[in-house]
């Protein structure tokens, strides 16, 4: 078990696992993204609320879950950087920026589009949005501050600290919902012993989830290995990856 | 089946959340493989540029 945890640390060992990690993880989220997409639209029955329009969950949830989880990915892995000073969580950190980032948007986005309809207004500075859109500036303040430095030592542990002070911001969001009477919906699946939704509808909205998840896992495999290629470019196991003569391959 | 574009009058939101969340998809998996791609390249230069110097000096 140990044995199996530091090789997978040790750059080259995982330099070579991410790769073949990368397809066993982003076709299971196609096919699951794809699943989810049809139980959400033609399967799961219409809301008696929010009638067909209520959809917009199975791409706003996912997207949700995704930016809170990916800065959490990211703040602890920039945390065991700083206090272990792992390269390779630093790497993680780095990879985590970008996606998560894009992911907020995402919820944002079709956040906005499913309040147009229901409250009548695109936006409204109350908790959930604000909070959210808190999150997008996070990830935009980590990806300037890595970007502001030469030293890549410096710009990881530099933007380590920002990543763990803004991890406070995860469950305001959360809970955001809970504390303050704002314009946004209550939390419909994470109270786990008794979820406010038909399984009908649930479903199709947890194998989205998923999906997406393994997505995410997929895109960090991939990204994971370039941000430790370029750490490790002073090592003979990388240079002889960039010279196409190495036994971790180069694919 | 027209019906079901018309998702009872929502088509609009609907359909503009779904599609917004698959160029974000698509976007993830293309920015990956060309961070990937160029970070590859970036350094091999660096790597050819390095060892160059070394046999100069």
């Amino acid at each position: 078990m140990w044995t199996w945890f530091f090789q997978l640390a040790s750059p080259p060992h995982f330099y070579r696992m991410a790769a073949s990690l990368v397809p066993w993880l982003l076709w299971p989220a196609l096919l699951l993204i794809l699943v989810g997409a049809w139980g959400g639209l033609v399967l799961a029955p219409a809301d008696y609320q929010q009638g067909e329009g209520y959809r917009i969950i199975y791409v706003h949830v996912p997207s949700s879950y995704l930016s809170m989880m990916v800065y959490v990915t990211m703040a602890v892995a920039a945390g065991i950087g700083l206090i272990w000073r792992i390269k390779l969580a630093h790497a993680v950190a780095a990879s985590c920026a970008p996606v998560g980032a894009t992911f907020t948007a995402a919820a944002l986005i079709t956040g906005m589009l499913w309040g147009k309809p229901m409250w009548g207004t695109y936006w409204q500075w109350e908790p959930r949005l604000t909070s959210e859109l808190i999150l997008l500036f996070l990830y935009f303040g980590y990806m300037s501050l890595r970007s502001a430095f030469n030293d890549l030592n410096q710009s990881d542990r530099a933007s380590a600290v920002l990543a763990l002070a803004g991890v406070v911001n995860v469950p305001i969001i959360h809970f955001s919902v809970l504390w303050w009477a704002g314009l946004h919906q209550g939390p419909s699946i994470s109270k786990i012993d008794a979820p406010s939704i038909a399984f009908a509808m649930l479903w199709p909205l947890l194998v989205m989830i998923l999906g997406f998840t393994l997505f995410f896992l997929g895109i960090l495999a991939m990204r994971v290995r370039g941000e430790v290629l370029e750490r490790e470019f002073h090592s003979r196991w990388a240079q002889d990856v960039l010279r196409g003569v190495s036994r971790v391959e180069a694919a | 089946m027209s019906e079901f574009f018309a998702m009872g009058g929502y088509a609009k939101y609907v359909w503009s959340s779904f599609g917004v969340t698959a160029i974000v998809l698509i976007l993830n998996l293309l920015a990956a493989r060309r961070q990937l791609r160029q970070t590859r390249e970036r350094l091999q230069l660096r790597l050819v540029r390095q060892s160059g110097r070394k046999v100069n000096t």
